[in-house]
């Protein structure tokens, strides 16, 4: 028999609805873990199993929350100094309805301080370690959403992705991360970074849990005017074959850019989606190169907008004591750290008197041509693969002295956020012992057909999670 | 490419205190960034529409019904001063 631990998160849901688990023994067990975490994965860690979870399709089984969503009476800072000790009033529309479906919240995890990070680094808490190799980041900003799954100190996690969030992290931790249509899943009570680009989504030990956890987030929201729900349920993905599937490879996020090892085991891929039934070919996105500079203008100006809340008023940290403007500028001073005060300048910038046009104005017409590219491209092929990442999971302190570095660990999936269509990582394999993610992307709403893209090229590629949980 | 002006003026737009440390680091770090932003420059975009939002939604209304609100000792729970009635902050003129 094999331990709990051995079970991916569907497979434990099922159990406990068989009998043949005790929901009480499955919660001990990963918060045992979770309280014993030596990554730094989590900010916040439950003491017992909350009382009253409905007996629903997830079993019982515990998820960890990224501590950007608002969750009512449990510390949600989005890993900032600023929010520091802050407790909701409300919890978000995601959580809540997984809590629902029968998914008890296991804790709060580590992040970027308000998404703002691919490592992890700029969480307001401490970096968190890579468990496949712990003088290596995570990736970010889920990075200890990620962490938590990979290293079996959760069954499953959610997190947020604006520009891949979610996916970078997987990818570097050898886990599956799925960022949905935008608006397929509500915003409330996530908060807010880049309002036109955050979406969350499912961070996973397989396919079928992301699946899984999918079904249960998806759906239109009153209180998020852009939520728009899936127009069709989402399946369990059942694909063995790729057979009649078309998949497009765009030399341009493909080329020179890319780690030896990643591009072996995405050449590697590539072979096995042939041998699975599909076809290969080339497909052009012309305009993804200018992705990254779009984004940092878009991401950014909403942001800066967004974080102007953070005043000391209504909640979290307040500092100073002249002036009302002396407030307000010295509890973000304190409050926000380097990469936040970073981002708020280069927002603020972008959007002020004289810059409006130049700067936010033409990333979003070249966020207009980003779309359009997969629009065309999609009439061709049905899925689009990339590795996930140019390289794998970097050291500790790498990438933190040269910002613009950082920011093009994020090239592969900023523009599958800029066109808001469905995007999941799949470990496809390691280099150097260390796991790399595939991209799989597909038009809006086109989740059940990647998911079940992803789930063929899973069972073919055989990746064994199992290392990075001890 | 910006200079220490700029980001001096950027910083009191955004209601930010910057330390003279961080003026130098920043005056570099977005002047390399924004180097690397220009490159949109040149595209031609002209003619093309601009996205606010990448689904197509129009007019997402609700029924107009009265819904009760945070009690107000809840939504003055987390602030760091109240008088019990509202958030309570210095004078902006002091």
């Amino acid at each position: 028999m094999s331990s709990v631990l051995d079970l991916t998160a569907a497979q434990a849901a099922e159990r406990v609805r068989a009998g043949e688990l005790s929901a009480s023994e499955l919660w001990q067990t990963y918060r045992d873990r979770a309280a014993a975490d030596e990554l730094n994965a989590f900010l916040w860690v439950a003491d017992e199993a909350p009382a009253d979870v409905p007996d629903g399709p997830l079993g019982g089984v515990p998820l960890a929350v990224k501590d950007l969503f608002c969750t009512q009476g449990i510390p949600s800072a989005a890993a900032s100094r600023i929010l520091e000790g802050y407790r909701p009033p409300y919890t978000a529309t995601a959580v809540e309805r997984l809590t629902a479906a029968g998914a008890p919240m296991l804790g709060k995890t580590n992040m970027d301080e308000f998404a703002m990070g691919s490592s992890n680094e700029n969480s307001g808490f401490g970096a968190v370690a890579n468990p496949w190799d712990r003088g290596r980041v995570p990736g970010g900003s889920s990075g200890g959403s990620a962490a938590a799954v990979a290293a079996g100190l959760a069954p499953w996690a959610i997190g947020t992705d604006t520009g891949g969030s979610i996916r970078q992290p997987a990818a570097l931790c050898g886990i599956v991360g799925l960022k949905p249509t935008y608006g397929s899943i509500s915003r409330y009570g996530m908060i807010a970074f880049a309002s036109s680009l955050d979406q969350a989504g499912p961070l996973t030990r397989d396919v079928t849990d992301a699946a899984l956890l999918l079904r249960h987030m998806v759906g239109r929201d009153p209180h998020d005017s852009t939520s728009t729900g899936h127009p069709e349920e989402v399946q369990l993905p059942s694909a063995e074959r790729l057979d009649g599937v078309r998949f497009g490879v765009p030399p341009e996020l493909t080329g020179d850019g890319l780690e030896p090892g990643v591009r072996e085991v995405f050449d590697a891929t590539l072979k096995q989606i042939e041998e699975l039934g599909g076809t290969v070919t080339e497909v052009a996105l012309p305009h993804s190169g200018h992705a990254i500079s779009a984004y940092y203008v878009i991401a950014p100006a909403e942001a800066s907008a967004n974080l102007a809340r953070f005043d000391g008023v209504r909640y979290g940290r307040r500092a100073g004591n002249g002036d009302l403007l002396s407030l307000y500028e010295q509890t973000r001073e304190e409050g926000f750290g380097p990469e936040v005060k970073r981002r708020i300048m280069l927002g603020t910038y972008a959007l002020s008197s004289g810059y409006y046009d130049a700067y936010y104005g033409s990333a979003q017409r070249v966020r207009t041509k980003i779309a359009d590219d997969f629009r065309a491209a999609f009439e061709s092929v049905d899925v689009i693969v990339t590795p996930t990442s140019p390289t794998v999971a970097f050291e500790l302190g790498e990438r933190t002295a040269d910002p613009l570095a950082m920011y093009l660990s994020d090239v592969l999936t900023v523009p599958m956020s800029l066109a808001g269509i469905p995007a999941i990582s799949i470990p496809g394999g390691l280099a150097d012992g260390l796991p790399v993610g595939i991209q799989l992307a597909g038009p809006a709403f086109s989740e059940n057909k990647i998911l079940d893209a992803a789930y063929a090229l899973e069972r073919s590629s055989g990746f064994d999670g199992s290392p990075a949980r001890g | 490419m910006i200079d220490r002006e700029q980001v001096l003026h950027v910083a009191r737009l955004a209601r930010l205190r910057l330390s003279e440390e961080e003026i130098e680091h920043l005056t570099g770090e977005l002047s390399s960034i924004l180097d690397h932003i220009e490159k949109i420059g040149q595209l031609d975009l002209a003619g093309v529409e601009p996205t606010s939002h990448v689904v197509a939604l129009e007019n997402v209304l609700r029924p107009d019904e009265p819904v009760p609100s945070l009690p107000r000792e809840t939504a003055l729970g987390q602030a760091p001063d109240t008088d019990g009635v509202g958030f309570r902050v210095p004078s902006p003129g002091a």
